[in-house]
């Protein structure tokens, strides 16, 4: 598929997608709010966040199911806000795969390229069934078909467009956490292969770390941070990133001072470091946080140069999960902080006094602000599942 | 196809002493149905077969018959009914197509563009039947008031020119077709609405995602999901339509030279008391619409008829 010949109306490569101040309302919200985002071809782009945010609104806005309420949509440079979706070079792979019942499997996969005129649509079909191992299965009609082998067809009846922008809605969202795996790798493998841009959309943010060059974490209609999913991991740059794209302890207190390039932080309890160069706020109020994996456990006050130190404290539950055990310790006035230990043998038990430190560099600084509302998110599903 | 759905068995595993009880209270509460179809449909039917063959008693009264086989009967019904046997398909297969271009986006609408708002769908539908509230024949004897000579239709059509000074439209061609696509769009209707309403609208999204226009969308995507509504909508109004007799007779909206099959045999029961035609020519309408519907499902069931 990747070398084919040029002038059947293929787009060669994928196109960039520029979102220009895109604003999406309807009555009573806005589900997305002036959204500025520009993702380049031939790129893996996930955008992350929680059911409710307006990731999918987002997604169609981009293939023109949705009208932007204002701002302007471009493929490639070219501005596609007022066409219809059927005049759009992007395609879908719905999160209910939508896959036509009365069709073969085969035919489902032609549609796109029967509509486009374009030559011979069955022998490509009959390719892009191949590439997702479906071939000898393209006379079925989808509903003899299971779950996964679904997804695949939903995925080439997408690809086989060759769209210069590719749009996955959840797309592994039906699927068991296996055949998730598997599909993650293929679809992974498949981008690399026919070179598109693929845009995903999920709630899963392991997945997205897994798959996507670059990931957009998005909250109310808004992309809270963007970046590359180890830098997104390492730096968070919002309370919300910190906590929605795995797990973090948070403290929140007050800038006192620096000492060179180091924050100096009072938060009830304690006095904590952050470099200056890893906050995003340089003075006042501030909230530190720090990942749970990069603390170590001690049982005897560890005296260590460029470490924070906290504690005592009192273990107050474990649970062991194979490679690490995670441990709550609750420590007077900074409260619970979680932990994640590498199991080296050494497990540390319930009710015993410990220390928790870890390395000045691994802390970060936020601007600080409401915790993130885990029942209001809850409630958004439970609306955007009734719809 | 909609005997399929009552194919399908009971599913798991049955020891042979369940299922043959099953099945004889299957067969114990199939009986009144049994019994009901033998005495009022296989007799009946039997009756008309027998009397479509009989022959006058030669002396006798008029209306007086004897068994015979007298297959002569639909060979003269035939040459002289002929034509209103052609007429009859034709006006109902006319009212039909009328009926699914009034219907179908009548239902769509209620079906589909009503779907967020289940109160005024609710209002909607109960609109749709609200005609049946009142007995057919008063509407269609309404229907010819407001199209009778005198009416302000023919009046205004006349003074617009649109019609000619000496035109009529009750007792033509034009107003019996009316009369029958009038009476029937709520059988076409509200079939079509049943499958519209449950239409799948990511399907007709991903038509359009994939480059469809909404015209291909709807052919290609919309039209063959709702394909079982088309064909029962559609049934459901030519069959009853080819055998009406009410619409097309004089004393409604038809005259003589709209007579359809059902006046003919109306006219043979009841004025000419001649039996045997009459008999014929049921048995003929019968056939002749098992043969048409048979064809059309047949056909509709593969791709053909799109």
């Amino acid at each position: 598929m990747a070398n084919e010949p040029s002038g059947r109306g293929f787009a060669q490569s994928g196109a960039d997608l520029e979102l220009v101040h895109v604003t999406k309302s309807f009555p009573g919200f806005t589900a997305v709010d002036d959204l500025s985002l520009t993702i380049p071809a031939g790129s893996f782009f996930a955008l992350l966040g929680p059911s409710g945010c307006g990731k999918t609104t987002t997604l169609r806005l981009i293939a023109g199911l949705e009208e932007p309420t204002a701002g302007k949509i471009l493929v490639g440079g070219k501005d596609i806000t007022n066409t219809k979706a059927y005049q759009r070079p992007v395609n879908t792979v719905f999160q209910s795969y939508a896959l036509f019942p009365h069709m073969t499997i085969l035919e489902n996969v032609a549609f796109g390229l029967k509509r486009r005129k374009i030559a011979e649509p069955l022998k490509l079909a009959h390719e892009a069934l191949a590439l997702v191992e479906l071939d000898h299965l393209a006379q079925r009609k989808p509903q003899q078909l299971s779950g996964g082998q679904q997804q695949r067809v939903a995925l080439a009846r997408a690809v086989v467009n060759r769209p210069a922008l590719l749009l996955l809605d959840e797309p592994l969202g039906a699927l068991d956490l296996k055949l998730r795996r598997q599909m993650q790798i293929e679809l992974k493998a498949i981008q690399s292969e026919v070179g598109l841009t693929f845009l995903h959309v999920t709630h899963d943010q392991e997945e997205a770390m897994t798959m996507a060059d670059t990931v957009a974490v998005m909250n109310k209609g808004k992309i809270e941070q963007m970046g590359a999913p180890a830098e997104l991991y390492e730096l968070p740059h919002t309370r919300f990133v910190a906590t929605f794209l795995g797990q973090s302890n948070l403290f929140d207190g007050q800038v006192t001072g620096t000492e060179g390039d180091t924050l100096v932080v009072s938060v009830p309890g304690a006095t904590l470091h952050v470099s200056a160069a890893r906050s995003q706020v340089s003075a006042g109020a501030i909230t530190v946080g720090v990942r749970p994996e990069k603390l170590e456990i001690h049982r005897e006050s560890p005296k260590a140069a460029g470490r924070q130190v906290v504690g005592p404290g009192r273990v107050i539950d474990t649970s062991f999960a194979g490679v690490s055990t995670q441990y709550v310790v609750t420590v007077p006035e900074l409260g619970d902080i979680t932990v994640f230990e590498q199991n080296d043998g050494d497990i540390v038990a319930v009710g015993e006094e410990v220390w928790l430190s870890w390395s000045i560099g691994h802390a970060f600084g936020l601007p600080i602000e409401a915790p993130f509302d885990e029942t209001d998110l809850s409630t958004r599903a439970l609306a955007t599942a009734v719809q | 196809m909609a005997i399929g759905a009552f194919s399908h068995g009971p599913s798991g595993v049955t020891t042979d002493a369940t299922v043959q009880r099953s099945s004889r209270i299957a067969w114990l509460l199939l009986l009144p149905g049994i019994a009901y179809l033998i005495l009022f449909f296989l007799v009946p039917l039997a009756s008309l077969v027998m009397t479509s063959f009989q022959e006058t008693i030669p002396g006798g009264f008029i209306g007086e018959y004897q068994n015979a086989f007298r297959w002569e009967n639909y060979v003269e019904v035939l040459g002289l009914y002929g034509e209103h046997t052609m007429r009859s398909f034709l006006y109902a297969a006319t009212a039909t197509i009328i009926a699914l271009i009034i219907g179908y986006p009548l239902a769509y609408f209620i079906g589909v563009k009503l779907r967020r708002f289940p109160l005024l769908q609710s209002l909607a539908l109960v609109l749709v039947i609200a005609p049946f509230f009142i007995s057919f024949l008063l509407r269609t004897l309404a229907w010819k008031q407001i199209l009778a000579d005198e009416g302000f239709v023919v009046a205004t059509m006349k003074t617009l020119q649109l019609l000619p000074d000496d035109a009529h439209i009750t007792g033509t061609a034009i107003s019996v077709v009316f009369g029958l696509a009038y009476n029937f769009i709520p059988f076409m209707t509200l079939p079509l609405y049943t499958t519209l309403e449950r239409l799948d609208l990511r399907l007709v999204e991903a038509g359009s995602d994939l480059y469809a226009n909404p015209f291909t969308t709807f052919v290609k995507v919309t039209v063959p999901l709702t394909m079982p509504g088309i064909i029962s909508g559609t049934l459901l109004t030519f069959i009853p339509a080819a055998g009406d007799y009410v619409n097309a007779s004089a004393n409604f909206l038809g005259s003589t030279s709209t007579a359809m099959i059902g006046n003919v045999i109306e006219s043979n029961f009841l004025v000419l008391q001649n039996f045997p035609h009459a008999a014929s020519m049921s048995l003929i309408l019968m056939s002749a619409i098992l043969v048409l519907v048979a064809t059309y499902v047949k056909k509709s069931g593969t791709e053909d008829l799109l």
